[in-house]
């Protein structure tokens, strides 16, 4: 802890005020969220998908799942037939949106409005709004993660009334902060258009552009280059089909959606032992039984590094543009 | 590193600004002095904003420099911007929070403690008449309201220079008449240094002890309104308004008989007179002995707009060489 009242540099008191102004964007950009009407929207929106796969779920393991391990992790990834989406679908296709609409309009909005000049004629530094920015957009979804995962399984705790195991709760810890992580990422990413677009509707629009390329027609595209560089038919050797696989799943790692979804996988499915391919010669031997909580998350490791460099790497692109940007309207 | 406290507030030198090809600023040598009201005065595209922008640090100026009280807005933007108040045309605030707020949030930005903050921002809608108004969303705030909470804004910042870009734009003109009694009061009673750009010359004429007029990203000239004028006057003909009883052949004879006199016109009841000099005690008096009685004799003196036209067309020239270079 260090006092104010005891730093006498005046680099340091620079930092000082640089950091009051960081605390004054951050409380106002919390507030805004919590307060908006499009936030409120989508977040009920997210709260309704949850609330109904946590229904489909109670229903599904009580026909279907009854005995077997790790039934509270079941709450949150099987999805029943009349709804087919579990509550980490629901998250992984509703979470981008939700990091998007947080942030797309953070700076061009301000434009608009004649804002961004008045706020950075007051004596803060010009990265104190942009961090501000994020870090309020990064607190506020975990706010809304960490609220919904405890909701879900507070629910569904009251449903089954089967506590879950310590592992459990850690890996659902984590599976939440790996959320929080990947839709910072998508956060991150409209804080860049925001800056990059002087419109809002463009800057959206290219956020959901994105999102849905990511989401739909990255697996197809991804396919059909593999197939185009290694082109498997009837008569393929093995290694041929091999290699069109492996391709079509190192491409596909290029998307933080396909990144995610392994992820999560992994962690909430502790029966998952590897990702992508599995000779019989590596199988010969292994024992099948779930993994520990700490092989599952060095099984993911890279995935979560790889989203949190992906992340940092959006934010520093907004950065470095908007540190460099006329801040004439 | 310690802030000079000369004579001069604002100072800049050789300030250039680029836009591509464009000039908006050029070679701008601009001087304020402490405790004045400077007006930059230009039409539209005249450099005036990008100037002001430059001066806060927002704009990195192509070559030249600024100092505001003797720091360089690039080097210490945040020395700068506690020093100074920035008054935007169309100033933006949150539209979905209310006027209070707002100014909380400028408070906030600026450091000052929530007792400190309450404090001034209560006294500062108080000076600007916004107290009833203070808990409603800004979104529903008229033109005229927002500029006012926008000097309410100021006022919580407290600066010893304040820029202000366009005030009176688009506000009605019993609006104005109270933003600029305001303006004034922010310069003479509180001891502020004002600097503040406008096209619109009447206004600005009555509270700026000095202009500088812009045209084409060049101050063609600048000082008090008096010196710009008795430079012009120095360089142009004066014009003389006669009108005298009664109205004949004989008296326009005498008038043009009259050294010094260049030309005369008529206008109406008016007689126009353009002549190299003053020539009124010596053209009185000639009337007069004639026997003819003068009902109105007036030098026409140069308000702000002739100056203005006067310096905007001779420049004109200059200025669209500047913009196809």
């Amino acid at each position: 802890m260090t006092k104010t009242g005891l730093l006498k540099i005046e680099a340091l008191e620079n930092v000082v005020q640089a950091n009051k102004g960081l605390t004054a964007v951050i409380k106002k950009e919390i507030s805004d969220h919590l307060s908006g009407k499009r936030f409120l929207i989508l977040v009920l929106l997210v709260v309704v998908a949850c609330l109904a796969s946590l229904y489909i779920a109670a229903t599904t393991i009580r026909s279907a799942g009854q005995g077997s391990d790790f039934v509270f992790l079941k709450l949150f990834t099987v999805a029943g037939s009349t709804l087919p989406f579990s509550f980490t679908a629901f998250v992984s296709f509703l979470g981008p949106l939700l990091g998007l609409m947080m942030g797309f309009d953070a700076i061009n909005g301000e434009r608009d409005r004649g804002t961004l000049s008045h706020v950075l004629s007051q004596p803060i530094f010009r990265d104190a709004l942009i961090n501000g920015k994020f870090i309020a957009g990064v607190i506020v979804l975990a706010m809304v993660i960490f609220g919904l995962g405890f909701l879900t399984g507070g629910l569904g705790l009251l449903v089954f009334g089967v506590p879950p195991t310590l592992e459990e709760v850690l890996r659902i810890l984590v599976y939440l902060a790996l959320s929080v992580v990947y839709i910072s990422f998508w956060l991150a990413l409209s804080l860049l258009f925001s800056i990059l677009f002087r419109q809002t509707t463009t800057s959206a629009l290219a956020g959901i552009a994105l999102w849905l390329f990511f989401t739909l027609f990255a697996v197809f595209f991804v396919g059909m280059i593999a197939n185009a560089i290694y082109p498997v038919t009837d008569s393929s050797s093995a290694q041929q089909v091999l290699n069109n696989a492996r391709l079509e799943l190192w491409l596909g790692r290029i998307s933080p959606n396909a990144l995610y979804d392994e992820a999560t996988v992994t962690l909430l499915n502790p029966s998952v032992r590897a990702l992508g391919f599995v000779m019989l010669d590596q199988l010969y031997g292994a024992i099948d039984a779930p993994l520990s909580f700490g092989q599952s998350v060095l099984l993911i490791w890279p995935h979560l590094v790889s989203l949190i460099a992906a992340t940092l790497l959006c934010f520093a692109a907004a950065y470095y543009a908007f540190m460099r940007q006329e801040i004439r309207a | 590193m310690a802030p000079s406290t000369g004579k001069y507030l604002v100072e800049t030198k050789n300030l250039t600004k680029h836009y591509g090809s464009l000039v908006a600023v050029s070679n701008l040598n601009l001087k304020v002095k402490t405790g004045t009201i400077f007006g930059i005065l230009g039409p539209n595209g005249a450099g005036k904003t990008t100037t002001i922008l430059m001066l806060l640090g927002l704009t990195e100026p192509t070559s030249g420099s600024a100092r505001i009280a003797g720091y360089d807005p690039l080097r210490e933007p945040l020395k700068v911007k506690a020093l100074t108040g920035y008054l935007p045309d169309n100033v933006g605030f949150y539209q979905d929070m209310t006027g209070l707020e707002n100014l909380y949030y400028t408070a906030d930005l600026n450091g000052l403690s929530r007792e400190i903050a309450k404090e001034r921002i209560y006294t500062a809608l108080e000076r600007v008449g916004l107290m009833h108004a203070a808990e409603r969303k800004v979104g529903e705030y008229s033109r005229g309201m927002r500029q006012r909470l926008g000097i309410a804004d100021l006022l919580v910042k407290d600066p010893p220079l304040i820029i202000m870009d366009e005030p009176t734009l688009g506000i009605d003109p019993e609006g104005v008449k109270e933003l600029l009694q305001l303006i004034k009061e922010l310069a003479h009673e509180d001891k502020r240094t004002i600097l503040l750009s406008s096209h619109l010359l009447h206004q600005v004429q009555a509270i700026c002890d000095e202009v500088g007029i812009f045209v084409g990203g060049k101050m063609i000239a600048s000082g008090t309104i008096e010196q710009l004028s008795s430079q012009l006057q120095a360089r142009e003909k004066l014009q003389l308004e006669l009108q005298v009883a009664p109205q004949d052949e004989a008296l326009y004879r005498l008038c043009r008989s009259m050294e010094g006199v260049i030309e005369v016109a008529t206008e109406g009841e008016l007689i126009r007179l353009t002549c190299k000099k003053d020539v009124r005690p010596q053209l009185s008096k000639a009337i007069i002995e004639a026997g003819y009685s003068i009902l109105h004799l007036h030098l026409r003196g140069f308000t702000l707009d002739d100056i203005y036209s006067r310096y905007f067309q001779k420049q004109e020239g200059n200025y669209d060489q500047n913009r196809t270079a």
